[in-house]
């Protein structure tokens, strides 16, 4: 397994290249360093020689990709693209356009998405997969009907709504928690419990259809009537057999986003007031900010390459017949 | 016991506080103003700072040597940390002092002489500290010693100062610092004598110095600013020009103690985000001693205030209002501020409502349920609001939002001379039939008033009644200003040679081109709404929608040709709009330029160079009105509107008059903490019924399942048992 992950590690340096190459050829055909420049230093009485300054004082005066004046390997190194992509790599994301320094910025913001997108994972796999096996274990019956349909009305609400109206019942009507905020420590569990519920419940029609069909798929086995067929309670049949058998699915859609929690949503955590990382790759591209918009596609990157790596992982776990080699 | 009852016993017992309180508990009842802000501040370094989401923390924290008076209006200029206002002398190219009423092309330079006062503190700052052998405690510190060091707070020590003329002089020195970015430099180098030198010599000498090492501008001489005293400076300006008075009572002039720069220019610093843009350190009422712009900023007294007393004196229905109670009381009243991050309005509107915020703005989404008007027209607010206490606020700002038409575009600006007469009415027609007052209506919910050229209400030059109509756009008749006609917009067309729309020469329909930036879905009716204008002349208008890096390239090219776009002013005084239309200010070309009509006429340019120059006089309004006249009669822009705020407040706010120019303003606000915790409580009584109805509702929902569930196994059992 240990080769495995060698080469899988390996293999992701050139992804990670390309991802940097595409976003930065993205982000320089629609702003140049021109209107980085001015973009940050406002509209109003701004010269030619400021715009000049501070594109030297933060490397953008170079040629993008190729320099034609320099000599040997600087042609390729003396540029913006080479200078500002190779600290990334070590992990150093340098500055945001307006001084401040990246990796604190991020560290600082990821506690707070977490808080609010591990829970609402957990729970969330907890309560969809209990839902969905519920409703197998009672399909064909107005239950498993009731539910389906009850999933479809969650699937056709938009996000947007459930947030929206959760603050109007929850918060305004009621008074039961805060409409908006984030407090420090274990205070910040009364801002928390309406977006985690929202976020649960937000997702649930899609999710718990999604499980209900995997389980379905598997009802269908042949170990499944083996095992009624020994007599086995229909509770036992679905919780100890179908749900192990089914976990390789639910594994490849749950795993993978594991890391990218990290990063945060940006609507919840905007309508919530939670300081998390979920706008900080927005509010980047609005503010033509590429050091941040770099370091935050390259942290979405390597994190979306972990958690296929964990997934795959995680695979040897459920099945002993799989062996990563 | 039933799970169900200890819970209902549990939420009984609760009952009488306040569940959904966002702030720490024990902050209630105490003197804390709460406010939200929507966007993170970018700067807070005064030299580089100069956006409104940022002034609003600054200028509460740095005192520039003026400020402008509360209550007055029109905005008058008041001492602030001077002793009186600047004296200004004039000299010739000999240095020979000239008399006050000298003329102008005499002057050479201008020397303003400032006092400050003694006995101004700055905050308690580590950069201050010192040891018993009056050694700065935190000057040279290494990484080691940064180790437990995270954020201002983590220094145990603190020091103070006094405010001293020298600071003054830093700050100016630091608008030339070659690794800051001061806005104001390219413009302030053009009046501030030696400044472009400076920069120059201290950008070689930056180059030659270690990048992380402290650069210490106090070795390297700026001509136009001399220190005279401990307590006294003078600044150096070329020729004369008045307007520069103003710039001394915005926050790039404050004062700014070497120490600091001293400080936070230590390894390590910046890392920790340790920097003067993170960490203020001024002399004004409060201090800023939490900073995390994502969620939460706090301003505290600042222990170091003392000596500035609440006017007493201010326009004639501040007696009535109120606003004089407070006359020659210490300030500042309140002795915190939490702002709290709201990116969303719904959150942030619903949080006033429930009294955990002060102050509103009034989005379009609550706008009727927030304003109503009135049999005369005028706002106020609605009965639910006025039933909670709130109470309106309004404004005109000193903006202008326009529509440009570029001068350079050979149709709405014409090459030849018979082009050009032809341009000009037919941007006089399009004056006419661009119906501001329903724009207003429509899209701004009445929160503007149809400008009538350049300058805003509120500065002189703009007028009211009938002499201030713009007579190409409107009629006086029946003592208000009526819009011109449609027939007469379609008569001015075919004078411009397109009758009905067609071009005379070409037999084609006339097609004109909207620049605009890319817009949203919402922003449709807008466009489509002028799209419908033009169409009342029979012009087709294409909009060419780009993003904001094209369109910004568009116009320093000069290749737009009717465009949007506003000025909201740096000070009150009409230069500051009329230069927007200065020929030598032409957008195209010029990076620096803010005349993105390129507007170009000699009369005008020199009518704008002789009033620039004077001082506010009967004759320089006579100049500023025939300025404004052949603007009116050119028609550049179409004039567009002046945005009026509206704002709420809620009944325990005390102390507010709109200052659309004055920022530091939160020191002469009061509130009644003990009337906003009362409100609190009986607006925010926590409804528990639906937590009982929820959980019966989940447990009866479980009793179908249960029952089916039991009845399954039985039947399995039975069949497992016949089997």
């Amino acid at each position: 397994m240990l080769n495995y992950i060698i080469r899988r590690v390996l293999y992701a340096i050139p992804i990670l290249v390309g991802v940097n190459l595409i976003t930065f050829t993205l982000f320089f055909v629609v702003n140049t360093p021109d209107d980085m420049a001015r973009m940050h230093l406002g509209i109003k009485y701004v010269t030619d020689e400021a715009i000049i300054k501070w594109k030297q004082e933060r490397g953008y005066d170079k040629p993008l990709l190729y320099n034609t004046e320099a000599e040997g390997a600087a042609k390729l190194t003396s540029t913006i693209f080479f200078e500002k992509s190779i600290a990334m790599f070590v992990f150093d994301f340098g500055r945001a356009d307006d001084g401040r320094d990246i990796a604190h910025e991020i560290k600082s913001r990821m506690l707070p998405s977490l808080a609010i997108a591990l829970p609402v994972f957990l729970l969330g796999l907890l309560v969809y997969i209990t839902f969905a096996l519920v409703m197998v274990f009672f399909r064909m019956t107005y239950i498993d009907f009731w539910g389906i349909v009850l999933c479809v009305a969650l699937m056709s609400i938009s996000s947007l709504f459930y947030i929206i109206g959760g603050q109007f019942l929850v918060g305004k009507l009621w008074h039961l928690v805060p409409i908006s905020g984030y407090g420090n420590g274990l205070d910040a569990g009364r801002f928390l419990l309406l977006p985690i519920i929202i976020g649960v419940v937000g997702s649930a029609g899609a999710n718990v259809r999604w499980y209900r069909t995997i389980f379905l798929e598997e009802m269908n086995k042949e170990y499944v009537r083996t095992a009624r067929a020994k007599g086995l309670p229909e509770s036992i049949v679905l919780f100890r057999h179908v749900l192990k058998n089914a976990m390789i699915p639910i594994l490849t859609g749950a795993v993978v986003v594991i890391p990218l929690l990290f990063l945060g949503s940006l609507i919840a955590e905007s309508f919530f007031g939670i300081p998390g990382l979920g706008s900080y790759t927005i509010e980047a591209i609005n503010s033509q900010d590429f050091a941040v918009v770099r370091a935050m596609v390259f942290l979405g990157s390597l994190f979306y390459i972990i958690g296929l790596i964990l997934t795959d992982i995680s695979y040897t776990l459920v099945d002993p017949r799989i062996r990563l080699g | 016991m039933n799970p169900l009852i200890i819970l209902i016993l549990f939420l009984t017992a609760c009952s009488g506080t306040i569940w959904n309180h966002p702030y720490p508990r024990d902050d209630s009842g105490k003197n804390i103003l709460y406010n939200a802000f929507a966007e993170r501040p970018k700067h807070l370094d005064p030299v580089q700072s100069y956006s409104s989401n940022e002034i609003l923390f600054t200028a509460q924290i740095y005192q520039p040597p003026l400020q402008y008076h509360y209550l007055k209006r029109p905005y008058a200029l008041i001492p602030q940390t001077v002793d009186k206002m600047p004296v200004v002398q004039y000299f010739d190219v000999n240095g020979e002092l000239l008399p006050a009423e000298t003329d102008v092309s005499s002057i050479a330079y201008s020397v303003y002489e400032i006092s400050i006062k003694p006995g101004i503190y700055y905050q308690p700052h580590p950069a201050f500290a010192r040891d018993d052998q009056e050694a700065f405690l935190y000057h040279d510190l290494t990484r080691k010693d940064l180790r437990e060091i995270f954020k201002l707070t983590d220094f145990s020590q603190t020091g103070m100062r006094e405010l001293l003329a020298e600071d003054y002089i830093y700050q100016i020195k630091r608008l030339a610092h070659p690794r800051l970015h001061s806005p104001i430099l390219g413009l302030m180098a053009d009046y501030i004598v030696g400044l472009r030198e400076y920069a120059e010599t201290l950008r070689k000498e930056a180059d030659a110095a270690s990048k992380d090492a402290y650069f210490d501008l106090r070795k390297f001489r700026l001509e136009g600013v001399e220190w005279v005293d401990a307590y006294t400076y003078r600044i150096k300006i070329k020729g004369k020009y008045p307007q520069f008075i103003y710039w001394l009572a915005m926050p790039f002039f404050s004062p700014i103690p070497w120490e600091a720069d001293r400080f936070y220019a230590q390894s390590g610093f910046a890392e920790k985000n340790i920097t003067l843009d993170w960490y203020p350190i001024g002399t004004g009422p409060y201090m800023l001693t939490e900073n995390d712009p994502n969620r939460i900023m706090v301003l505290e007294r600042n222990p170091c205030f003392q000596g500035e007393l609440y006017p007493s004196e201010g326009m004639p229905d501040d007696i009535e209002n109120g606003l004089l109670e407070d006359a020659g009381k210490p300030l500042p009243f309140i002795d915190k501020i939490i702002f709290s991050r709201e990116k969303e309005g719904i959150p942030r509107w619903n949080k006033f409502l429930q009294g955990y915020y002060d102050a509103s703005g009034i989005g379009s989404d609550s706008f009727d349920q927030a304003v109503q008007l009135t049999g005369q027209g005028e706002a106020t607010v609605t009965e639910v609001m006025q039933s909670q206490g709130i109470r309106l606020e309004t404004a005109v700002a000193p903006s202008t939002y326009y529509i440009g038409f570029n001068m350079l575009d050979p149709v709405v600006g014409g090459r030849t001379k018979q082009e050009k007469q032809s341009a000009r009415k037919l941007r006089q027609a399009i004056s006419i039939v661009v119906d501001y007052e329903e724009y207003v209506s429509i899209f701004a919910n009445g929160r503007g008033i149809p400008a009538q050229g350049p300058i805003p209400p509120g500065i002189t030059g703009y007028r009211e009644g009938e002499e201030g109509v713009n007579p190409i756009v409107y009629k006086w008749q029946d003592g208000r200003a009526h819009r011109r006609s449609i027939n007469e917009a379609k008569a001015l067309l075919a004078e411009a040679g397109y009758p009905n729309g067609i071009d005379a020469k070409t037999g084609a329909p006339l097609v004109l081109y909207f620049d605009v930036t890319a817009r949203s879905a919402d922003d449709k009716s807008i466009l489509d709404w002028m799209r419908k204008q033009f169409r009342k002349i029979n012009i087709q208008l294409v909009v060419r929608s780009t993003d904001y890096n094209r369109f910004q390239d568009k116009i320093r090219k000069g290749n737009a040709q009717i465009f949007e776009w506003g000025w909201n002013a740096d000070y009150p005084d009409p230069e500051n709009f009329l230069f927007l239309l200065y020929g030598p200010q032409g957008k195209a070309g010029n990076n620096s330029g803010n005349n993105a009509a390129n507007y170009d006429n000699a009369e005008y340019n020199s009518l704008f160079e002789q009033m620039e120059k004077m001082e506010d006089s009967p004759e320089r309004e006579q100049i500023i009105d025939r300025m404004v006249g052949m603007l009116r009669q050119d028609a550049p822009w179409l004039w567009g509107y002046h945005p009026k705020d509206y704002a709420l407040y809620h009944a325990w706010y005390g102390n507010v008059k709109p200052n659309k120019l004055s920022y530091n303003n939160i020191k002469y606000l009061r509130i009644d903490p003990a009337l906003r915790e009362q409100k609190r409580r009986e607006w925010n009584e926590p409804v528990i019924w639906p937590i009982g109805a929820g959980v019966t509702v989940l447990v009866l929902s479980l009793v179908p399942g249960v029952i089916a569930y039991r009845r399954r196994e039985r039947k399995v059992e039975l069949k497992r048992s016949a089997a």
